[in-house]
């Protein structure tokens, strides 16, 4: 056994640590981050696994090569994507690279999942650690051989001298390097000779997963714990006024009933017996906020699209002018349900709260907030507070809110136990947070010639925020443009959904800029490329998209879809950038009984470097089957103020005889990864619609698509 | 909080006298669960995915909808695909019932290994549910067709949606039985 050391280089970036590995030998420790990072809280219940928990990678004197994942993970596959991008730079034997799950530390930046941005935040830094331990085993190699480093090259895991046939392993040489000074700089590889990056490579916990070892947060136990579930009023604009839980108190297993804010928890030794003494809560509720119905909703959108004081977003020219001198005037409406999140595993949290602290351990996209919002709410400084983050089931935006940890904090400081609390599927579905109802107005002004002279959009969003993407395609592109929005504030909550607004915005759009195209005679993939170049050549106004990657995978979409020269098939078109990649798609529609039904789907990305090639096709198959289900079958409707749908009994997801073939294509242009886990839904709807109209000469207007007339008529 | 009065006294000492019943109800099951015996003190209406998932610490099988839709609870009871969900503890008798962590030993089940080959699991919490209904499918079917595969597994929820790669690694499985 080697001594743990704790001296630290003299890098001026504080890049190499020393630590130890419990019972295993000396490591190498990066912390690539921050030279600030404070010291990680440390309960004797929180275990860093045989890691130095200040490390993010380290390699064993066995040659173990141990990289933590930070990331919170999904289905995203980050924990193997940026484990990939370290093992790439570093040479490493990714047989023998070892993959853990981080908990929250301050030392990671950005440790959330949302807004696609995990692998474009991470890619240098990622990379520049790999290579920089590379650096050090390298050197390490050449002192020992008495030879210059120039002439040592790293492979597999090993450090090799070809001229002399010397050789030594990453884990003979592990501590030997950690003496080496950091390098400032490091080069990094060409990506010509990755190995990895680029290639399929499987997900890490593929062997968990299919064994069903506990990885989720409901799977969490704990000795000793409780376990909870709440009541909450069931009609958005309630409040608690006053509550009964005798009876539900005298049921087997029940620990207690108790209250805060507007929730009633019943506390118990199981699942089952929390469930079945919630029902027999007596509890009275008294209104707070309008009781809404999605009748009032509908009446709502048509007086604020006409009278409803509106946000300017983007004003380019004088649209006015444009639409008085129009040839030719194109309107159209599109409007979407609010929509649940619903991931398969229901919102659960364990909190621990004890006097010398909090231990929360649970799935959560954004660990950080869930944290300060905890710290907040108990008055508990941030650094006696730990998370452990299991894996997600599904998060879609939901598990950003982090309502489901500050209940389960809050309950554990008034029971005084560690307690799992547990969302039913019902609970998670009819509490919000959901993706908000939305109706957009456009307006197209073209001249004699078919050219697209003005452009009016309004969106008017129920608690939307902003309903627009205003310097978003076709902005920029157009002489005279306008788009505003207006907002209704609710009681029904609303989040961030997968693809925020873009995820129905760009449907909307992309239908619109297809009857737009119709009307002015042009084909809708020309009309795009029309714009686009107009854009290129002479810009209107700010301009955030990158026009030749746009261009590039419209182009290629059509190539590869065979864009107009098929005759069995109707097909639609749609283009979208969001977050920071392009994707294209065309759909394909046939009629079968009297009915669309959609057999293709030809989809091309342009996030950038590809990662994984499995999960990067994963996130586009994923992307599209969501956007494809949720434009089809999905809503949520209320009536004062309770959703009608609670369930998948009556909430409809997609299933497997619902998806069509999905052909995924990826822009090989050496671009660093502009993230792709959400830039694949947006656009699916659109070309879905439009191949439908296509189809049938019926124009989508609302989601879902399943209760517009063309899925009703039979002939 | 106010409580209401005298009818609701009556009321609620009749149900806390139910409750009390009811915990005469609870049993010691003795269960046949992946070729173990093991016991669980519940109630009779438990069902068999919460005596799973609390009581025995088999977490693999997992809690979805919790109304039969989903397909994320399913396990094998006597070999046939069985929504845990819904099927109380009370109904199981000496039935044999196989979870996740019994399909097989080492994790090699045909399936198991095809769907790390595929790499289907995107978020990973249907999958359990997933391989248990196939497997019961390919146990009666050892050759489905892609058509038959589809009418079995359509009635499981992949929420992300990696269905075309579930159909893939049900045939791929298929292929090396």
């Amino acid at each position: 056994m080697i001594p743990m050391k704790s001296t630290t280089t003299n890098s001026r970036r504080d890049f190499l640590k020393m630590t130890a590995i419990t019972g295993g030998g000396l490591v190498l420790g990066f912390n690539w981050f921050s030279a600030e990072a404070n010291a990680p809280v440390k309960f004797s219940s929180i275990g860093a696994g045989d890691v130095g928990f200040n490390s993010y990678l380290s390699i064993s004197t066995e040659g173990t090569i141990t990289i933590l994942s930070p990331n919170p993970e999904l289905g995203q596959n980050i924990i193997t994507s940026f484990p990939m991008v370290v093992a790439e730079e570093l040479e490493a034997d990714w047989k023998k690279v070892k993959v853990l799950q981080a908990n929250l530390d301050n030392k990671f930046d950005r440790q959330l999942t949302g807004g696609s941005g995990a692998v474009p935040h991470s890619w240098k830094l990622l990379r520049n650690a790999g290579a920089t331990a590379k650096f050090m085993l390298i050197e390490a190699a050449a002192k020992i051989w008495s030879v210059p480093a120039s002439e040592c090259t790293a492979a597999n895991s090993f450090v090799i001298h070809s001229r002399s046939g010397k050789k030594l392993s990453y884990g003979e040489l592990a501590e030997a390097a950690s003496k080496i000074p950091v390098p400032s700089t490091v080069k990094l590889k060409d990506r010509k000779d990755f190995k990895l990056i680029g290639k399929s490579v499987r997900n890490v916990e593929n062997l968990k997963i299919v064994t069903g070892k506990p990885l989720f947060g409901l799977d969490f136990y704990r000795e000793g714990m409780v376990y909870a579930m709440i009541q909450r009023p069931e009609q958005f604009g309630m409040k608690l006024k006053s509550f009964d839980g005798s009876i539900a108190k005298a049921m087997p297993g029940i620990i207690d009933v108790v209250s805060f804010k507007n929730n009633v928890a019943v506390v118990g030794k199981s699942t089952w017996q929390v469930l079945k003494a919630r029902k027999l809560l007596k509890i009275e509720y008294e209104k707070e906020f309008d009781l809404e119905s999605t009748e009032d909703h509908d009446k709502l959108f048509m007086n604020l699209m006409d009278n409803g004081q509106a946000t300017v977003r983007r004003k380019d020219g004088d649209v006015d002018a444009a639409f008085k001198s129009a040839a030719k005037v194109i309107k159209g409406e599109y409007q979407c349900p609010f929509i649940s999140h619903s991931p398969m595993e229901p919102m659960n949290f364990f909190a621990h709260v004890r006097p010398d602290g909090v231990e929360l351990v649970g799935p959560t996209q954004t660990p950080a907030r869930a944290r300060a919002e905890v710290s907040q709410l108990l008055k508990i400084p941030e650094d006696k507070i730990t998370l452990q983050l299991t894996r997600l089931g599904g998060g879609f935006g939901r598990r950003l809110k982090n309502d489901f940890a500050t209940e389960a904090a809050e309950l554990s400081s008034i029971i005084k136990a560690p307690v799992k609390l547990i969302w039913t599927k019902e609970d998670d579905m009819t509490g919000g947070t959901y993706r908000p109802a939305c109706r957009y107005r456009f307006e197209a002004a073209l001249d004699s010639s078919g050219n697209l002279t003005g452009y009016k959009l309004r969106g008017v969003g129920i608690n939307s925020g902003n309903p627009t993407r205003e310097h978003n395609f076709p902005s920029g592109a157009v002489d005279n443009l306008l788009i505003d929005s207006v907002e209704h504030k609710s009681a029904i909550t609303t989040g961030a959904w997968r693809a925020p607004i873009t995820n129905f915005l760009a449907f909307a759009e992309q239908a619109f800029l297809d009857e737009v195209a119709l009307a002015a005679g042009k084909d809708p993939v020309q009309f795009r490329l029309d714009l686009l170049a107009k854009a290129k050549k002479s810009p209107v106004g700010d301009i955030r998209y990158d026009i030749s990657r746009m261009e590039g995978v419209i182009k290629m979409a059509a190539e590869k879809s065979g864009w107009g020269k098929k005759k069995d098939v109707s097909q639609g078109f749609s283009v979208y950038f969001s977050h920071a990649s392009y994707v294209a798609q065309v759909a394909e529609v046939i009629m079968r009984n009297g009915l669309p039904v959609v057999k293709k789907i030809y989809a091309v990305s342009d996030c950038g470097q590809v990662v994984s090639m499995n999960g990067a096709s994963h996130q586009v198959m994923g992307g599209i089957v969501d956007g494809l289900g949720h434009a089809m079958y999905s809503k949520l409707s209320f009536r004062d103020g309770a959703a009608d749908q609670n369930n998948y009994n009556n909430y409809r997801l997609i299933r497997m005889k619902e998806v069509p073939e999905i052909e995924t294509h990826f822009v090989d242009n050496g671009i660093d990864p502009t993230g792709l886990g959400e830039p694949a839904l947006p656009p699916t709807g659109g070309a879905v619609a439009n191949a439908i109209f296509k189809a049938t000469g019926k124009r989508m207007r609302n989601q879902p698509f399943i209760e517009e007339d063309v899925f009703k008529t039979v002939s | 909080m106010k409580i209401s009065h005298s009818i609701f006294f009556l009321v609620a000492s009749f149900l806390v006298n139910l409750a009390k019943n009811q915990n005469k109800v609870m049993a010691n099951y003795k269960l046949q669960v992946n070729g173990k015996t093991l016991q669980a003190d519940v109630e009779a209406d438990t069902p068999l995915l919460w005596v799973l998932r609390d009581h025995l610490g088999l977490v693999g099988t997992k809690y979805g909808c919790g109304i039969a839709q989903c397909g994320a609870c399913t396990v094998h009871v006597n070999g046939s695909p069985t929504r845990s969900c819904v099927y109380p503890v009370s109904a199981v008798g000496s039935s044999q019932v196989i979870t996740i962590e019994g399909l097989s030993e080492q994790g090699d089940h045909p399936l198991q290994k095809a769907w790390d080959e595929i790499d289907v699991a995107q978020c990973g919490y249907c999958q359990a549910g997933q391989i248990m209904t196939a497997a019961a499918l390919l146990k009666q079917n050892p050759k489905p067709s892609m058509d038959e595969i589809e009418v079995t597994m359509n009635a499981n929820i992949c929420r992300c949606g990696a269905y075309h790669r579930i159909r893939e690694a049900v045939k791929l499985a298929s292929s090396k039985i």
